[in-house]
């Protein structure tokens, strides 16, 4: 269950205002990619380009291409719907459905999506999805309680076991741990580093020991006053986090700016 | 006197001027209340609720034709105007940018400040006039009018109260987008539109002026949607201006059923309100 994303001369606008330019990433498989870079480099917009999330905001648009296993995600032909079912999402705010109970929650995916409504196949997708999400124990005997009643780490990791109920190949995660307390913040990276061995994971963060620890890859983004976010550089985290090439990425990593 | 003490003295006497502005308020609304219960209640017997307006000079009877006929017009003006209305506040809510959407907008704050009666005679014209009779479809076509603007709006400011960002966790689990509204974030907005739709319910229950060129009246039961029907206010009003005590009574008596209903629908908007509003 491994695939191939990478994007290609990306880039992506607001309007008339361009938010990243020329974006080329090869994400590997198996690994964790983070995205690192000051606020409003564009980390974010770059991301959900990568699911074509980016074109649910109005006015926007992207150029260049995202491609996975060989197949451009900006052809004319391609379902968005389809192909976010096989790059799944998790968001810098954990946002659980309120009107649903943790199970509800967790196999919002393929419920509504109309792939699975057997009972107890869904019984079998919820238990399975939560155990991949670190969380099953923690809730077993409060499924059917309402999913907003979870601690904020909780609700995050029921996000991702929501994501993870739908099978995806390549999951991105968007600051997932940036609103949390420094031991669901762990638990999140543990589980990143478990599930690395399944998906091929993407993660934004601007929090530098967090990419050091969990990234197999770093990349490092950076926007100008009056330009859009460009990746400045990409390597093994190991080396981009010792030996810096640019400049600029080693003012970053030794926090002289941003 | 000192400024302070003075300004104290002044803030002092406006507090108890506006506490007997609310006491006046509440007061009115009380008597009204109290007036009604005090002459309604002696006409709520079985029969009011079970017979027909019995002929002049013969006691008893009920009205029965008119209870029904407000039900009856009420339910097919909310049939047209719910789903449409809701549909229309979703659109706004999440779709509506352009000018369209500035224009049914200020399209649906007018018509929410037009009179109830200038809606009847629309409604006169659109459906009583071609069809040659009164009916009571066309009383729901004017009640569905005045309907719509409270439902449209209210559902707008529902749904726009849904953090974006539950729309796009549906989307990103490869959601299909009308799905994602429909059962992802129209259950968040489901107290506020269910508020909005009760009150607009309540609004036009006690519509008297549209249904008198529309439903415009029977003595007996209705016969159909496209023939004239009883209705409450209309009753209201016929019995309330005619010279029999007991037909004054049962005036009173429909005064009282229709308070008790808005009441009920205002009560239940309430209880509808505060249950699982969206957390964010
Ligand atoms: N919804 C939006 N509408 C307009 N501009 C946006 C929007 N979201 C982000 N931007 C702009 O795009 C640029 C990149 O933002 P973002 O991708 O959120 O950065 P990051 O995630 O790195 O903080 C910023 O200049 C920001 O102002
Ligand atoms: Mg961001």
């Amino acid at each position: 269950m491994t695939v191939d994303l990478r994007t290609q001369s990306l880039n992506a606008y607001y309007g008339k205002h361009m938010a990243v330019r020329d974006i080329t990433i090869n994400f590997e498989k198996n690994a964790i990619t983070a995205l690192i870079g000051p606020s409003g480099c564009g980390k974010s917009t770059l991301l959900r380009c990568l699911n074509r999330m980016h074109e649910v905001i109005a006015n926007t648009r992207v150029e260049g291409q995202v491609v996975l296993d060989g197949e451009n995600l900006y052809d004319p032909g391609v379902d968005p719907t389809a192909l976010r079912r096989r790059i799944g999402m998790v968001f810098q705010r954990a946002n659980p459905f309120p009107t649903m109970t943790i199970k509800e929650n967790v196999v919002a995916g393929v419920r509504l999506a109309g792939e699975v409504t057997q009972r107890s196949a869904l019984d079998a997708i919820a238990e399975k999805s939560l155990r991949q999400a670190a969380l099953w124990d923690e809730v077993k005997d409060k499924l059917n309680q309402s999913g907003t009643s979870l601690s904020g780490g909780q609700q995050q990791r029921l996000c991702i076991a929501r994501a993870l109920a739908v099978e995806p190949e390549v999951l991105l995660m968007d600051e997932p741990a940036s609103a949390l307390d420094p031991i669901s913040t762990m638990k999140i990276e543990e589980l990143m580093r478990d599930l690395k061995k399944t998906y091929t994971i993407v993660i934004v963060t601007h929090n530098m020991q967090q990419a050091a620890r969990c990234s197999d890859y770093t990349g490092f983004m950076l926007a100008g006053e009056a330009t859009p976010g460009e990746l400045v550089e990409f390597g093994d985290s190991s080396s981009i986090f010792t030996t810096p090439k640019d400049p600029r990425t080693e003012d970053y990593i030794t926090g002289r700016f941003g | 006197m000192t400024n302070l003490a003075l300004r104290r003295a002044y803030s002092g006497f406006m507090v108890v001027v506006a506490g007997l502005c609310t006491l006046l308020a509440a007061g009115v609304l009380a008597a009204v209340i109290f007036y009604v219960v005090q002459n309604g209640a002696g006409a709520l017997t079985p029969s009011f609720f079970t017979r027909l307006p019995a002929p002049i000079g013969i006691s008893g009877g009920g009205i029965a034709n008119a209870i029904a006929g407000s039900a009856l017009v009420i339910a097919m003006a909310s049939l047209a105007a719910i789903p449409i209305g809701i549909l229309a506040g979703i659109y706004l809510a999440l779709y509506g940018r352009g000018k369209t959407a500035t224009a049914v907008r200020f399209l649906s704050d007018v018509l929410t400040g037009v009179p109830s009666i200038a809606i009847g005679v629309f409604a006169y014209a659109l459906v009583v006039l071609p069809s040659r009779h009164f009916s009571a479809l066309s009383a729901s076509v004017a009640l569905a009018i005045i309907m719509l603007p409270i439902i449209v709006r209210t559902t707008e400011e529902a749904v726009r109260l849904v953090p974006h960002s539950i729309r796009e966790g549906a989307l990103a689990l490869g959601i299909p987008s009308w799905k994602a509204v429909l059962l992802v974030t129209l259950p968040c907005a489901r107290a506020g539109i269910v508020t909005g739709t009760l009150l607009a319910i309540a609004r036009v229950a006690g519509e008297s002026a549209p249904l008198l060129f529309t439903a415009f009246g029977s003595l007996f039961w209705g016969r159909g949607i496209n023939s004239p029907t009883a209705a409450l206010p209309l009753i209201i009003f016929n019995y309330a201006i005619s010279p029999y005590k007991d037909w004054q009574q049962f005036a009173w008596g429909g005064a009282l059923v229709l308070i008790i209903f808005v009441f009920l629908l205002n009560l239940a908007a309430r209880l509808a309100l505060p249950s699982r509003m969206p957390v964010r």
